[in-house]
């Protein structure tokens, strides 16, 4: 005890901020250490996009418009599904954190509590960024070929960072409500796999039924993958992209208070 | 004269549904002085601690720490507590030194000040070694060295520790007695929670014994032992003729007798004219005794007298 302690003196809403901060850079750290999950980061987007494009690239290419193949077809749709997936690590960790005595030692603490689900969600994104790299590059190694332009491309990144984020939070809400981890994973694949599925990210809808068609019209990974596609293929976006960021602003506007109110609850 | 109350609670009462796990508890810790709050599993201990920690809301009852409100100052009794839980709150995927400046960070200590102090840390807690490695590699009470430490980051005035040895082997128990010890030294106020009579015994200046949400006694371990009653001497004789004999002359003052032992239990006030007394009488009988010793009352009987039961009664029931 023989240094004299030194204490921060700034505002509140910086102190919170920098709370944010330290735990952005501890959930970092989890990914980097967590070898296991970090193989999984970069074969699981691997083995996906290859398998897709040759098991079902013959079958699907002949309901494509002319001149589309169906490996650039797909590139839009493995992204944000490899993403969505990519989501519920969140609801994962959120989980692991309220089932283990860390929890009270941070609530113990003089720091703004939210600052632990920031941190779990903000670094889901560094994580997907990684997925999302590697697929690409696997991608042009099998022949994935883009005309966007830049800015297209920087309207593609955009568009997968708000996806990223809005279902991050929603993986959130789920890790703090689920009783246990187990309970994460089968959820979060209930809530997942569905919309992955019924949605335009693997086949055109044009091909469904009408009542399965309405539903994969109308939802949000339809919107994302809509238009992220038409900004890779440089094709006429329409409305997708003014509503895939709606949707997304719509769920973080639902889901973030929700979250933070439901992780205060739990956590009192 | 008015005490120095570092942490004040009063008639608190919790209730889980229909269950009502406080009911009604006061407590008061003097300033650089450790209270051991004792009592088995299920008897409130922990939910006490979560209350003044500002972990858990309460029903009724009043709780000040350090004079702040521990409902409408939440954030200042914060900075001025550590807690240490039951299960070690730390982060298995960072390293110990990172865990102890992350947390220093969260205690709003600037980063060099966090680093600083590790540093200190690590090296009083003999972490040295085992600094930069992942905290899931250590063993147990490594990694109850490392948590007591994480909540010493900020050298808080007043300490939480919630049975912080259950579960180590003697040896990291008497290691950790040893850092509870130094923490007593330099003018921490502690609250303890224990099932191990010999550790509140041992470490407290007060302890407070709950038993099913409610204060049953308190006192230093000296009133609570002479409540209990005073000391005992025991005798031991050759066989049931000498102890049958040796109860004739001994009359009222034997308690009672082992008759497989051929032992005999007499209370005495006095040690020295008591014991010489017994003596007297038994050599004046012509009975021989075999050994003799004298007990001094210990906190397993004053749990037994309070609670009705041993306290290896109730880990037993338990299980």
């Amino acid at each position: 005890m023989a240094t004299p302690l030194v204490f921060e003196n700034r505002p509140k809403i910086i102190m919170a901020l920098l709370d944010s901060w330290i735990m952005i850079k501890r959930s970092c750290t989890h990914i980097l250490r967590n070898t296991d999950q970090l193989l999984g980061t970069f074969f699981q987007p691997i083995m996906f996009l290859v398998l897709f494009a040759t098991v079902f690239g013959g079958a699907i290419s002949k309901a494509l418009p002319p001149g589309i193949s169906y490996l650039d077809f797909l590139m839009a749709g493995i992204i944000i599904q490899t993403v969505a997936f990519g989501s519920t690590t969140t609801a994962v960790a959120v989980c692991n954190d309220l089932q283990k005595g860390i929890i009270d030692r941070f609530r113990s603490l003089p720091m703004n509590n939210l600052a632990v689900l920031n941190g779990h969600v903000v670094s889901d994104l560094l994580r997907n960024s990684i997925s999302t790299v590697v697929m690409l590059l696997t991608g042009l190694i099998i022949g994935f070929r883009s005309h966007a332009s830049a800015l297209n491309w920087l309207a593609i990144v955009g568009l997968i960072l708000l996806f990223t984020l809005a279902f991050s939070w929603l993986a959130a809400i789920v890790g703090v409500v689920a009783k246990s981890v187990e309970a994460v994973q089968w959820l979060t694949f209930v809530m997942i796999f569905p919309l992955t599925f019924a949605s335009s990210a693997f086949v055109p809808t044009a091909s469904m039924n009408s009542v399965l068609r309405v539903f994969a019209v109308n939802q949000p990974i339809t919107q994302v993958v809509e238009a992220v596609r038409a900004l890779i293929l440089g094709t006429p976006v329409g409305n997708h992209v003014w509503l895939a960021v709606i949707w997304c602003l719509g769920i973080l506007i639902v889901a973030i208070p929700l979250a933070s109110w439901l992780f205060k609850r739990k956590s009192a | 004269m008015n005490k120095d109350y570092v942490i004040e609670a009063t008639g608190l009462v919790k209730s889980y549904g229909d269950n009502r796990v406080l009911n009604g508890v006061d407590l008061q810790v003097e300033r650089g002085t450790m209270l051991a709050l004792l009592g088995p599993n299920g008897a409130g201990k922990t939910t006490t601690v979560r209350i003044l920690s500002t972990l858990l809301g309460f029903d009724a009852g009043t709780v000040k720490v350090e004079g702040h409100d521990i409902i409408r100052d939440a954030d200042k009794v914060r900075s001025v507590i550590g807690l240490t839980g039951q299960s070690a709150a730390v982060d298995e995927l960072l390293t110990g030194r990172e865990n102890l400046v992350m947390m220093g960070r969260l205690y709003r200590l600037t980063k060099a000040s966090a680093k600083a102090r590790a540093d200190e840390l690590l090296t009083d807690f003999d972490l040295q070694d085992a600094a930069d490695r992942p905290a899931k590699t250590y063993s147990g009470g490594m990694r109850r060295r490392l948590d007591l430490a994480v909540s010493l980051i900020a050298t808080p005035p007043v300490i939480f520790l919630d049975e912080p040895t259950t579960g180590l082997d003697p040896r990291s128990r008497l290691s950790m007695w040893a850092i509870i010890r130094k923490l007593m030294d330099g003018g921490t106020t502690i609250l303890l929670t224990t099932q191990y009579l010999e550790e509140a015994d041992q470490l407290a200046d007060q302890i407070v014994v709950i038993d099913g949400g409610k204060v049953i006694a308190k006192g230093t371990s000296a009133e609570l032992k002479s409540k209990v009653g005073k000391d005992r001497l025991e005798l031991v004789f050759k066989d049931a003729a000498a102890l049958k004999a040796a109860r004739k002359a001994l009359g009222k003052d034997v308690i009672s007798t082992d008759d497989k032992e051929y032992s005999a239990t007499l209370v005495i006030n006095d040690t020295n004219t008591d014991v010489k007394r017994v003596l007297d009488a038994l050599v004046s009988a012509k009975i021989s005794v075999q050994s003799m010793a004298v007990h001094k009352p210990t906190l397993d009987d004053v749990f037994l007298s309070l609670t009705g039961k041993t306290n290896n009664q109730v880990e037993q029931e338990e299980q």
